[in-house]
């Protein structure tokens, strides 16, 4: 990767144009047209700044900015709870489709009879694959999906007058949205302790289930990628006390061939189909978090409507690219193969790296820094920040790393079931190598990455002076 | 195990796999999950199939769907996409890239977000963007909110009833669970007292005209409350900014920078707003910084705003968001320069206007709203059979005059479509029996 250090803006002369529009309104250039003219106290004063570009450097422009940049189809990304799987082209040639491309949202029902099967055909799919009912597709993220979820469960209990329920039980290895979510949908958070083992301590949950409890919002497997063997208790608990559970469906991966979380008792989920059907990050987006339901909360489905239109269509027809192409016997291997990879380089780095929890994970793992981080007189020891920099000097994107918060220098690996046991290999590797590294002088480390086309940003400055804008 | 192209695992690289990790086959690594919540079925799927059978399913599937003529806005708007876009946005380091929390290998993506950061202040006049909400009317939702947290003790918002239909319908939604008050009002100034935190207007109504919105800042302020508008980014290359208006938020949808249909989705929402409220603002923001050898680059920025960092204190909770829509407007725009997008609209203006006065010209509609100025969309009250019109519209192969609420039709008209495509259309409605 090579530093480019423009902005579109620095390229821009007075008089330059990219764009390619009619010259006039009437095809022979003809008058017939009325001369517009808007009221002046409506209309722009101050000057309209964009930039004027050829068409050629705005190409070479943008194209020197995706070379600074790292995808799936670059390399390694074991990002955990993100799944990064292989992103499949055809699913890209289905999405560009001119037959579907041109469809206005709100055309009628009988002139988008094709759409309206693709959004049909990914409800029943979906349905097949996690036991639930049906899906709304209008949630255009994970998080998205989780404020829609939670506002189903709202609805289902205020269909039955039960405006008490105002708390919703979230473990404290969640992911950040999951809090965040049910504030936006009003409720109050109550934190559920994970044991030693990392489970979630069904002794500790007992004591917060009351007449106040809309439910518990759970990933199974959790953020630790442990399978959460009791759900079937706390399933009955929860029901018990009168909520509801909603499963996260960030870590579906895993049970894709294997387990249904409609079978363990959950009513509401959300899948990512940019995590678990392969549809691209983006850089951040577009994504879909299509939640569905079980019977009971069947028929709040449609009460909350939380995006535009219909949602986002362009990735759904990905989605179902993506399920077709697999089919029934190969979706049934999705899981374990992700789950084999984990396992594989969870135990092939432990003589190098902290394993806080050693027993059989799902599809990613976590480490608690190094094992020996080199820390000495005057020299501080290589904290998972330094590992993750120095593994962009390999040429691998980094794990997640300090998440979940339950361990202080969380490395959380997810190799999903794309890669090839000689990528994991070198993974190995390369980690290996950097925990030598690390053991000899850590300096190597702080002072990574050296081969990326920037070093390490001061992220201190840009908080403080922010400069947002050009 | 048949193969499959996505899994590179051969028998040999699985049974090494198990052999290291210690187990003898792959259910064995599911030891941990109760048998009782093993599925052990087929799922109900069809059978895999080959990418040719793939795009037969397709194909077939896109010749049920009739390709017309779009003459609807409505929130979404059929305008020309440049040739050079899709060619950008499907580059795999754009395309199959994550979050770019690592910035070292992200400075493709985060210089492309601080570039759409950066044309959406300048087509609002605001100080600061993030990095893209999901849609305009999420945007308008998560607006409302922030104006609720930026104002001490106050719990209601007023927005205008000339907002788009989908645009309220998920305002209502958001409002709903926290329990925010929600106005909906012909007439926002009136709904003023000293619990409003804030006031959302469009900038052009559901109905296209557009509104003069001289007079509201200053009223609002001296409420004590907060502006924002509702616009569409691409006529602010013509209509007076939100800050020109004195608005302290600015939300919309970037979809008519050059976005297909699709049938509704992927779109983008923009939230752009003053500096005093930066903090209170969701979602991503990237800013710009130098590295350890003193080079530009770009960072996430002010993150302990969101769900990562600050979990239920988070200003929102959003994550990912519309980004790589983001690099399809920052594209657009930067084909398109000032001149570009005046023209987009001098030439959809002057294709509306056409049509409009045409279409009251064949006696069969009427225009309700007086001398309202209009742009590139306008409703007109029928004088004919709606329900003849609309069938005779769709054989015609035109998707146009949209049924609102109000019983007016709605048309839109953008520089993809010439005098010829409104001739024919003008002609459908004169000879409507």
């Amino acid at each position: 990767m090579k530093y480019y250090d423009k902005l579109i803006f620095e390229l821009s002369r007075p008089g330059r144009s990219g764009y390619s529009l009619p010259r006039s309104f009437a095809a022979d250039g003809g008058t017939a047209m009325p001369g517009i003219s808007l009221p002046a106290g409506i209309c722009r004063e101050s000057p309209l700044d964009l930039p004027e570009v050829s068409e050629p450097d705005v190409v070479r422009h943008y194209t020197n900015l995706s070379q600074m940049n790292f995808g799936v189809d670059t390399g390694f990304y074991p990002l955990g709870s993100c799944t990064m799987k292989y992103n499949p082209k055809i699913n890209e040639e289905v999405a560009s489709h001119p037959l579907f491309t041109g469809l206005h949202p709100l055309q009628p029902a009988e002139t988008v009879r094709g759409a309206q099967e693709v959004i049909d055909t990914l409800d029943s799919c979906l349905a097949a694959i996690t036991g639930f009912e049906h899906f709304t597709f209008l949630p255009c993220a994970g998080a998205h999906g989780e404020l829609t979820g939670l506002m189903l469960m709202r609805e289902y209990h205020m269909a039955r007058g039960d405006s008490a329920r105002t708390k919703v039980i979230v473990p404290d290895s969640a992911h950040g949205t999951n809090p965040a979510s049910a504030a936006v949908c009003g409720l109050e958070i109550v934190v559920v302790k994970s044991r030693p083992d990392g489970l979630v301590d069904v002794e500790d949950l007992k004591p917060l289930l009351g007449p106040d409890i809309a439910g518990i919002m759970m990933t199974n497997p959790n953020t630790l990628g442990l399978f959460e063997r009791e759900i079937g208790e706390i399933a009955r608990l929860v029901h018990e006390c009168g909520g509801l559970l909603y499963y996260d469906g960030a870590n579906m991966n895993p049970l894709l061939g294997k387990v249904r979380p409609g079978d363990m008792g959950f009513d509401i989920l959300h899948l990512n189909l940019h995590k678990t059907f392969s549809t691209p990050h983006g850089g951040g987006g577009p994504g879909s978090g299509p939640v569905g339901v079980a019977k009971s909360v069947l028929p709040y489905l449609r009460i909350p409507v939380t995006s535009g239109f219909h949602g986002n269509f362009a990735v759904m027809m990905r989605a179902l690219a993506y399920i077709l192409m697999l089919g029934r016997e190969n979706v049934k291997m999705a899981g374990p193969l992700a789950v084999l990879g984990a396992n594989y380089i969870k135990e092939s780095l432990k003589d190098a790296f902290k394993l806080p929890i050693p027993s059989v994970c799902k599809h990613e793992f976590v480490y608690d820094g190094l094992l020996n981080d080199g820390a000495r007189e005057g020299v501080a020891g290589a904290t998972t920040l330094d590992v993750a920099k120095r593994l962009l000097d390999y040429g691998f994107h980094a794990p997640t790393i300090y998440f979940p918060l339950l361990f202080h220098q969380a490395l959380m690996v997810e190799p999903t079931e794309t890669e090839s046991k000689e990528t994991l290999d070198a993974f190995i590797e390369v980690m290996h190598r950097i925990a030598a590294e690390a053991a000899e002088d850590p300096d190597i480390l702080h002072s990574a990455p050296h081969n990326t086309p920037i070093r390490r940003p001061d992220e201190t400055t840009a908080a403080r002076n922010p400069i947002v804008k050009a | 195990m048949g193969t499959f192209a996505y899994f590179p695992h051969t028998e040999e690289d699985i049974r090494a796999m198990l052999d290291r990790i210690g187990v003898a086959s792959l259910d064995d690594l599911y030891s941990d999950v109760p048998d009782s919540f093993k599925y052990k079925g087929e799922y109900d799927l069809p059978s895999a199939m080959s990418e040719q059978e793939v795009r037969d399913f397709f194909d077939k599937l896109g010749r049920k769907n009739v390709q017309l003529k779009v003459l609807v806005g409505q929130g979404a708007y059929d305008h020309y996409v440049p040739s050079v876009i899709p060619y950008i946005t499907s580059r795999s380091e754009f395309l199959t890239s994550y979050t770019p929390y690592q910035s070292e290998i992200s400075q493709g993506t985060l210089r492309y977000i601080f570039e759409w950061q950066s044309m959406i202040c300048r087509l609002t006049g605001m100080d600061v963007s993030n990095a893209s909400m999901y849609d305009g009317p999420t945007a308008a939702a998560e607006a409302l909110r922030m104006m609720i947290a930026s104002t001490r003790k106050r719990n209601k918002v007023v927005v205008s009833a000339g907002l788009l239909p989908n645009v309220l319908n998920v305002i209502r939604t958001y409002m709903k669970y926290p329990g925010i008050e929600l106005v909906v009002a012909k007439d926002v100034l009136s709904e003023l007292d000293d619990n409003t935190a804030g006031v959302l207007v469009p900038e052009i109504c559901k109905c296209g005209r557009i509104k003069n919105l001289a007079g509201y800042a200053d009223k609002i302020h001296a409420a004590g409350a907060l502006f924002a508008v509702y616009c569409d980014p691409s006529t602010l290359a013509v209509l007076k900014s939100p800050a020109e208006w004195g608005a302290d938020i600015a939300v919309g949808d970037g979809q008519s920078l050059g976005i297909p249909l699709n049938f509704g989705g992927p779109y983008v929402g923009f939230l752009a707003c003053r500096t005093e409220l930066m903090r209170k603002l969701p979602g991503r923001i990237v800013g710009q910084t130098t590295d350890a050898d003193g080079k530009r680059c770009f960072v996430l920025t002010l993150q302990a705003r969101e769900q990562h960092i600050r979990r239920e204190k988070a200003t929102s909770n959003i994550c990912s968001n519309e980004s790589l829509m983001a690099l399809w407007c920052t594209v657009y725009l930067s084909l398109m320069g000032p001149e570009g997008l005046r023209r987009v609209n001098e030439l959809s203006a002057q294709g509306a206007h056409y049509l409009h006065d045409a279409l009251l010209a064949t006696g069969k509609f009427e225009d309700t709203h007086g001398d309202k100025p209009f742009l590139n969309e306008f409703t007109l009250k029928p004088l004919c059979d709606v329900d003849k019109l609309q069938k005779a519209f769709l054989s015609g192969g035109f998707f146009a005059g949209l049924q609102l609420e109000n019983g007016e039709l709605d048309f839109c008209v953008t520089e993809k479509y010439g005098k010829d495509v409104l001739d024919a259309l003008v002609k459908i409605v004169e000879e409507l029996a």
